[in-house]
């Protein structure tokens, strides 16, 4: 029965402290096998208690919490927390004990025989890079980067599949912080483990989840991947703990290309003659025009260059098209292709969908708009809102430029 | 000095003897009674604010009266000043281990439960290796208290050098007086030393000692 089953789940949870304290309310999550969960809130929101409740280190007051689909509460808590990886913001090294006591720690609550331990523990010691002999060390002797990674495989010494961490890097340097995210998002992917991870940081919550789950006041607001979190934050008090600046800058890193190219691109058919193509680009006013058949599929392009050129020796636009053809998929992210269009000094780009329909185009134009969004905040308030002004003309400022 | 020793020099061993073996065996129960009850207690802390208060209170009542309030209770001898002694001893060793264990970080006292670890586990391997010292020092502190005040249970009947001084005081023979007074000088700083040796012993390990130096 278990592994399409979710690792963990959460049945309408409450936690009310004595004296009517209500610290979580209505929690009810799924944590997929795999998933990063970043509980994100302010201070008092409740993210870390429902994280705590996960290896009973508190108990809900009401609600069932199930860990690969057996009720927690009626597992004995001291067997459940050996089964669930645990890394707190102090890091919480036992400083009477080397690291390789430390790192064992659960493995020998366990009873591993010593070699499988020492085996363990050499191997998880080198996964972070530090030197082997550091296992007879002791705490007080590293940095408080070092201690936090022995922190970190710590909670993997016993093959735990689920690791809790809360707010782990809070105390650290940003830079040191930062070489940790790497290495628990790198650990994480590489053994498959599934991570409940608390922050209050965004920043963190963004670089390092799959899934966010923004708390509240005891409750969850929005539950969301991180580029669902910011194209759709779910109301204001997400919004503002986003922040409107990293709104902003976040619309070119989620934006797809789909959402600001121009739909409607001047286009020709194979089968036309040349003057019906001379014909339509006067009449668009632009210097090229795409070709795609009779079903909507692209199939190349025709420039004013090599129509004059050919004029009289071809009749039909198949004749003369041009095939290489640079375009990008509409639900490219727009942040990958800007630079594209930048480096190659394209006008413009042509976009299809999956099946190499023809769906629009993007130009320097549109980009330009981003830019403009960027820096002088967004005029329009839902994120993902398509080009502010039209339209059909704007292939044509590309060829105005070239003549 | 030498005359001294020629005429007391076997009482002197034999007292001393006797000052000693009253004072561990005072010294042992306290600590075999208050070491687990100070643990304990940091499990209940409301209780632990009563049972520290009565402890305060008994270290208030002189030594003396004490000693006399014994008899009534449990003749004269050596029996009645062991248990004064012992009493006496209790305070200190109860409210540093209690404190010591109170002191242990929160943060590791979490990290142990969260990794799995047993209500023991957590006390055995993690708070009272955490706590040592200051559960040592007050086992020091009661050390040295109760070979002082050891002496006095010869007013009791107990032995011990207190002998050699109440003697002096009755005889008018200063000589008495230093003669035991000095070797229980020597003797609470000889305990206190070993005590000390024993702490080091005790006190786990952590590093620190090295990236001082």
């Amino acid at each position: 029965m278990a592994t399409a089953q979710p690792i963990v789940q959460y049945l309408d949870v409450n936690k009310v402290y004595r004296g009517g304290n209500v610290a979580v309310e209505h929690i009810n999550l799924t944590i997929e096998r795999g998933d990063f969960v970043c509980l994100i809130g302010t201070s008092g929101s409740g993210k870390t208690t429902t994280m705590r409740m996960i290896n009973r280190m508190l108990e809900p007051t009401g609600g069932q919490i199930l860990f690969n689909g057996e009720d927690i509460h009626k597992k004995d808590p001291v067997k459940l927390r050996r089964q669930i990886g645990y890394v707190i913001q102090n890091i919480g090294l036992m400083p009477h004990m080397t690291l390789y006591e430390n790192i064992t720690l659960v493995p020998k609550l366990l009873k591993w025989p010593e070699a499988k331990r020492r085996a363990k523990a050499e191997s998880l010691i080198k996964m972070v890079e530090l030197p082997v002999d550091y296992l007879d060390r002791y705490p007080a002797e590293l940095s408080g980067g070092q201690q936090q990674r022995i922190g970190v495989i710590r909670a993997l010494a016993a093959d735990q599949d689920l690791i809790l961490m809360d707010e782990p890097f809070g105390a650290l340097d940003p830079i040191t912080r930062e070489s940790l995210q790497e290495l628990v998002k790198s650990l994480q992917e590489k053994l498959g483990k599934t991570v409940v991870f608390v922050t209050h940081d965004m920043d963190e919550a963004l670089k390092l989840a799959t899934k966010i789950v923004v708390m509240d006041g005891g409750h969850i607001i929005q539950n969301a991947t991180p580029a669902e979190l910011l194209q759709h934050p779910a109301n204001q008090f997400v919004r503002d703990l986003i922040g409107e600046e990293r709104l902003i800058q976040a619309r070119a890193d989620v934006t797809t290309v789909g959402a600001i190219m121009l739909k409607n691109p001047a286009v020709i058919t194979p089968g036309k003659s040349l003057p019906e193509a001379i014909a339509l680009m006067r009449k668009r006013r632009v210097d090229t025009l795409l070709v795609v058949d009779d079903n909507g599929y692209l199939k190349g392009f025709i420039d004013v260059e090599s129509l004059t050129h050919q004029y009289q020796k071809s009749t039909a636009v198949a004749d003369i098209m041009q095939t290489k053809l640079f375009y990008v998929q509409e639900t490219a992210l727009l942040r990958d292709s800007v630079d594209r269009i930048l480096k190659r000094g394209l006008k413009y780009v042509p976009v299809v969908d999956a099946d190499n329909k023809l769906r629009g185009i993007v130009t320097r134009a549109s980009l330009v708009d981003m830019v403009y969004d960027t820096i002088w905040g967004g005029d329009n308030d839902n994120g993902d809102a398509s080009n502010p002004e039209p339209v059909d003309q704007e292939p044509a400022e590309g060829g105005g430029v070239n003549e | 000095m030498s005359s001294f020793l020629a005429a007391h020099g076997t009482e002197l061993v034999v007292k001393t003897w006797e000052q000693l073996y009253i004072s561990a065996i005072a010294l042992g129960l306290g600590i075999l009674v208050a070491v687990p009850l100070g643990i304990a207690l940091t499990r209940f802390p409301r209780t632990a604010k009563v049972v520290i208060a009565i402890a305060s209170m008994l270290q208030t009542v002189p030594s003396l009266a004490l000693l006399a309030l014994m008899i009534p209770l449990f003749g004269i001898g050596q029996v009645p000043a062991i248990v004064a002694l012992f009493i006496y001893s209790l305070l200190p060793i109860l409210r540093n281990t209690y404190i010591g264990m109170e002191d242990v970080s929160p943060t590791l006292k979490d990290s142990a439960k969260g990794m799995g670890m047993t209500p023991l586990q957590s006390i055995f391997q993690v708070e009272i290796p955490m706590a040592m010292p200051v559960i040592m020092a007050g086992i020091r502190l009661s050390a040295v208290y109760v070979i002082a005040w050891a002496t006095l249970a010869s007013y009791i009947g107990a032995g011990g050098l207190g002998d050699l001084i109440f003697n002096g005081l009755n005889l008018f023979q200063p000589d008495l007086i230093i003669g035991g007074t000095i070797p229980v000088t020597l003797l609470a700083l000889l305990v206190d030393y070993a005590l000390g040796r024993l702490e080091k012993r005790l006190t786990p390990h952590t590093g620190r000692e090295e990236v001082g130096q």
